[in-house]
């Protein structure tokens, strides 16, 4: 018996299962029970109907229901609920998946723009077609955003009817902007798509550009909204004593005294400083796994190379915007202890400091991912074997930063632990859980990517600079300097007062930066024209590099995820900080397993969608539909045409 | 030496000499390194490692071996050569066959050792930064953490004779109420202090008061050890709630002379 006789069979029988099923039921309600008395048969010979047991309680039950409704006064709800998951939950996990797609639409313009811009500078049209590739995810993408969008404004308004209501009182003036400048963002997002090719190159550069800037100050005007529930007021020295004051944007009752105050409000520029960085990232690390997804299901040599140049295009726009992103990140964190000691204690040393372990693991794992990247990305040219003996030093150097990094201060211990070591920190390690020791560590980590980098640029070429010996010198003598430098802040951290420890964290930072920029200017004109040992040969990366390039983009989600919950969860039961009390059975703070359990469901939710789009964007490049070939007497029939 | 279990550190040490020396294989190079570190965290420190951090270790090291193996075609084509051989080639057969019985018990045996592990409660880290509320009453007083002053600090400079008086008051209430435990010189090391632990506060240390609001410091006297708040918990803390032994102002008094006394000044809204 064949498959399809089986399949078959089984389709008979659940078809014929849910007939009997359903004649059954119906059996059993008309042949209920009955008052056998003569007085109720006398009255069914008259035509009078008699009710069942069960439908007289029907009946009962439909009228009390209705006569309680009637008595019940109306009352406004303060919060409603959501089976099983909750309403935090809800609102929590529809807010990410919005900000998710909403990160990587306002990223993805970003980066098409300077890559076009670019191709127009340096008339190569496989720019312009990179740039129009990324373009392609942004339409699904935009409606997917929108969608989470309205959820997101439906379950505030259904679940915390009371809050919105009061956020309503504060920002309504800047809705109807807002609302404006989405109009805007559709209107040049979709003639920027489809009118590639169709304008002039200046004309849809302008657009691009105009793109971006409606994209960010939609960004600017909801970032005000969420960094009012956390510091609702702004800083200045309104006495003139030189030491900065809090002016409060709501009254003690949380009436509203400033609209200006409320929005520019004391964490309003950090957030949108580190939400524009993080969203290149972002955005560059999902284009990358776009590229990967379609590398991966490339059949031609051709397609291969496109998808290798672009997943590495996204994921050097990924990392090149990731190195500077802690610095961003630090001055987020100092911007909110300085605003309120209680949440940046609260942040860094608190319930919420563990989280911080966990960040310091997945951000390990992208420097590690990252830098894996592009070894393997050495393989794609000729003469790459010259530089593979390095790679053992900086994996090294690596897997050092990385442990120091995710070294915690307080370790999770035994009582047997805890015991032996005198208390919850190690006599040794704990010297490793400091910021001293953790600054260090991250200004390493960024300069062996760096150094990973230089490198995969110089595989395959040979500098022919009259003067390559001295500028590489002066190159190795830069970089030397800044991790020694680093080194020694790091080391001599130890030995000096809190207070001059944390200052410690600039000169490291600077001498990383300044670095970098000195690496890159003598690199441009020292292997400009270099002379190639061999052919770059796109499309020739190992499977793994493509996974690779996936991992980066899931440690990038699960880590904006896991922080986008450590800023909104240190106001714990407050809805709006100081101000407003969130009073719902919700309002308690998960433990950090559940918020975690919360995250990666979130992402893995995200990534399923992300496939959605992916799969929706890659129809474009599709074979348009045809009738199959029919065999007919030896002949083939194709389009409904004789061949 | 440094804490650190010499003997074992150094015979790990004459291994990896041993492999230099003969020139071992990658393969053999990455087993050893995970085995290596493993013997490290587990048995090289005079004080063990608790084993959560001796797991995020591993992990890490493990994810960069194999990251190093798979760095270039070659390299991974070098790594599971020897592998390849084994599987493939008779010779190596009754090893093989060892190698498929020894991983197995391997793993009944990790099986076996968690299930046998002997039970205990779970440690409980203490928090040491108390994160405060964002606002305390004190005698019917609310006082906002974020926004909360000193209410006396200004009459140094509108006042500064009215504010001697409160600095003489405060240092009347330090030195009948705190020096036991803070010390003469606040160096957090009163006659008491030995039998304390948490050891108290020192208030000469410049990571201490200056990296703090008044509010902070005004909370921390008036709740004391019971006042500390909820997550965290077990707190230790032996420090009195002084709001059931000083009026409000004595409070905020001893506040201005313990800045006072260290030539601080407290931390300001908005300072970093």
């Amino acid at each position: 018996m064949n498959r399809n006789r089986i399949l078959f069979g089984i389709g008979v029988l659940a078809f014929v299962s849910v007939i009997v099923t359903v004649r059954l039921g119906g059996f059993l309600v008309d042949n209920e029970y009955r008052q056998p008395d003569r007085q109720v048969a006398a009255q069914e010979e008259q035509g009078e109907t008699e009710l069942t047991p069960r439908q007289q309680g029907i009946v009962d039950e439909q009228a009390a229901d209705e006569a309680e409704a009637r008595a019940r006064p109306y009352e406004e709800a303060e919060y409603r609920t959501v089976p099983f998951v909750g309403s935090r939950v809800t609102v929590w996990v529809l807010a990410q998946l919005h900000l998710l797609f909403a990160a990587f639409v306002l990223a993805v313009p970003l980066f098409a723009f300077i890559i076009e811009f670019v191709g127009y500078v340096k008339k190569e049209e496989r720019y312009n077609k990179l740039a129009y590739e990324f373009t392609k995810l942004l339409s699904v993408s935009f409606s997917m955003t929108a969608t989470f969008g309205a959820f997101l404004t439906f379950g505030l308004i259904i679940l915390y009817p009371k809050f919105t209501n009061y956020l309503m009182h504060i920002f309504s003036p800047t809705f109807l902007p807002y609302v404006l400048l989405f109009f805007l963002e559709a209107l040049f997002l979709y003639s920027y798509y489809y009118g590639w090719g169709k304008f002039g190159p200046k004309m849809h550069l302008f657009l691009g550009f105009m793109l971006n800037i409606v994209g960010t100050a939609i960004m600017f005007i909801a970032n005000a909204w969420l960094t009012f529930m956390m510091s609702p007021g702004r800083r200045d020295d309104v006495d003139g004593d030189g030491v900065p004051d809090f002016v409060s944007a709501v009254s003690e009752s949380g009436a509203l005294l400033s609209l200006r105050d409320a929005f520019f409000n004391f964490t309003w520029m950090p957030i949108n400083i580190h939400r524009i960085i993080a969203n290149v990232a972002f955005g560059g690390s999902i284009a990358a796994a776009y590229a990967a997804f379609r590398y991966l299901q490339a059949k031609t040599d051709e397609e291969k190379a496109h998808f290798d140049w672009m997943g590495y295009v996204g994921n050097f726009v990924a990392i090149i915007a990731f190195l500077p992103l802690p610095f961003a990140g630090y001055y987020l964190a100092a911007e909110i202890y300085a605003f309120s000691q209680t949440l940046g204690i609260q942040m860094m040393g608190g319930t919420f400091s563990w989280l911080f372990v966990i960040q310091a693991a997945l951000i390990g794992n992208l420097f590690l991912g990252a830098n894996y990247y592009l070894w393997l990305g050495m393989g794609r040219m000729e003469g790459g074997v010259h530089f593979q003996k390095f790679i053992k030093w900086l994996l090294i150097a690596i897997a050092l930063c990385f442990a120091v990094w995710a070294t915690p201060r307080y370790a999770i211990s035994s009582v047997s632990e805890i015991a032996a070591m005198g208390g919850s920190s190690h006599p040794q390690l704990s010297y490793l859980g400091q910021m001293s020791a953790k600054n260090t560590a991250v200004n390493i980590l960024i300069l062996s990517t760096y150094m990973s980098f230089l490198l995969y640029r110089r595989t395959g070429r040979q500098s022919v600079h009259p003067h390559r010996q001295l500028l590489t010198r002066a190159q190795a003598i830069v970089f030397s300097s800044a991790a020694a430098l680093v080194i020694f802040y790091g080391v001599y951290g130890y030995y000096v007062d809190a207070a001059i420890r944390i200052r410690f964290a600039i000169p490291q930072v600077y001498s990383v930066l300044a670095a970098l920029v000195v690496i890159t200017v003598i690199d441009l004109p020292l292997y400009r024209n270099a002379a190639q040992s061999g052919e770059t040969k796109w499309g020739r990366m190992p499977a793994v590099s493509q996974y690779a390039l996936i991992f980066i983009a899931l440690s990038f989600t699960w880590l904006m995820g896991l922080m986008g919950y450590v800023r909104s969860g240190l106001r714990q039961e407050w809805h709006v900080y100081g101000v407003i009390l969130d009073t719902s059975p919700d309002a308690y703070t998960p433990t950090l397993g559940f918020a975690t359990q919360v995250v990666s469901v979130t992402v893995l939710i995200f990534f399923g969608l992300l496939g959605v789009v992916f799969w929706l964007s890659s129809l474009g490049g599709k074979k348009d539909w045809e009738p199959k070939a029919v065999a007919d007497g030896g002949d083939r029939l194709e389009g409904g045409q004789a061949a | 030496m440094w804490g650190l279990n010499l003997p074992i550190v150094l015979a790990l040490a004459a291994i990896g000499g041993v492999l230099v020396w003969r020139r071992a294989h990658t393969l053999v190079w990455l087993l050893y390194s995970l085995g290596a570190l493993w013997a490290f965290f587990k048995f090289g420190f005079v004080v063990p490692i608790p084993q959560s951090v001796a797991t995020i270790y591993l992990a890490i090291t493990g994810l960069a071996l194999v990251a190093y193996a798979s760095s270039s075609r070659e390299r991974l084509a070098e790594t599971v050569q020897p592998i390849k051989r084994l599987i493939l080639e008779p010779r190596y057969r009754l090893a093989l066959a060892g190698l498929l019985v020894a991983l197995p018990a391997l793993a009944a045996y990790n099986a076996y050792a968690d299930l046998t592990m002997p039970l205990e409660a779970p440690g409980f880290g203490r928090e040491i930064h108390p994160a405060p509320p964002p606002e305390i009453t004190v005698h019917d007083e609310t006082v906002n953490m974020t926004t909360g002053d000193n209410p006396y600090l200004h009459y140094k400079a509108d006042d500064p004779e009215l504010y001697g008086k409160h600095l003489e008051n405060g240092r009347r209430v330090y030195y009948e109420n705190c020096f036991w435990c803070h010390g003469d010189g606040m160096g957090g090391d009163g006659m008491f202090a030995h039998g304390l632990n948490p050891v108290p506060s020192n208030f000469n240390d410049v990571g201490t008061l200056p990296a703090l609001q008044s509010s902070f410091v005004h909370w921390r006297i008036a709740k004391g050890g019971p006042g500390l708040p909820g997550p965290g918990t077990p707190w230790d803390s032996a420090m009195p709630a002084w709001e059931k032994f000083l009026t409000t102002e004595e409070m905020w008094d001893v506040n201005l002379f313990i800045y006072d006394f260290n030539g601080f000044e407290p931390r300001a809204l908005g300072q970093h």
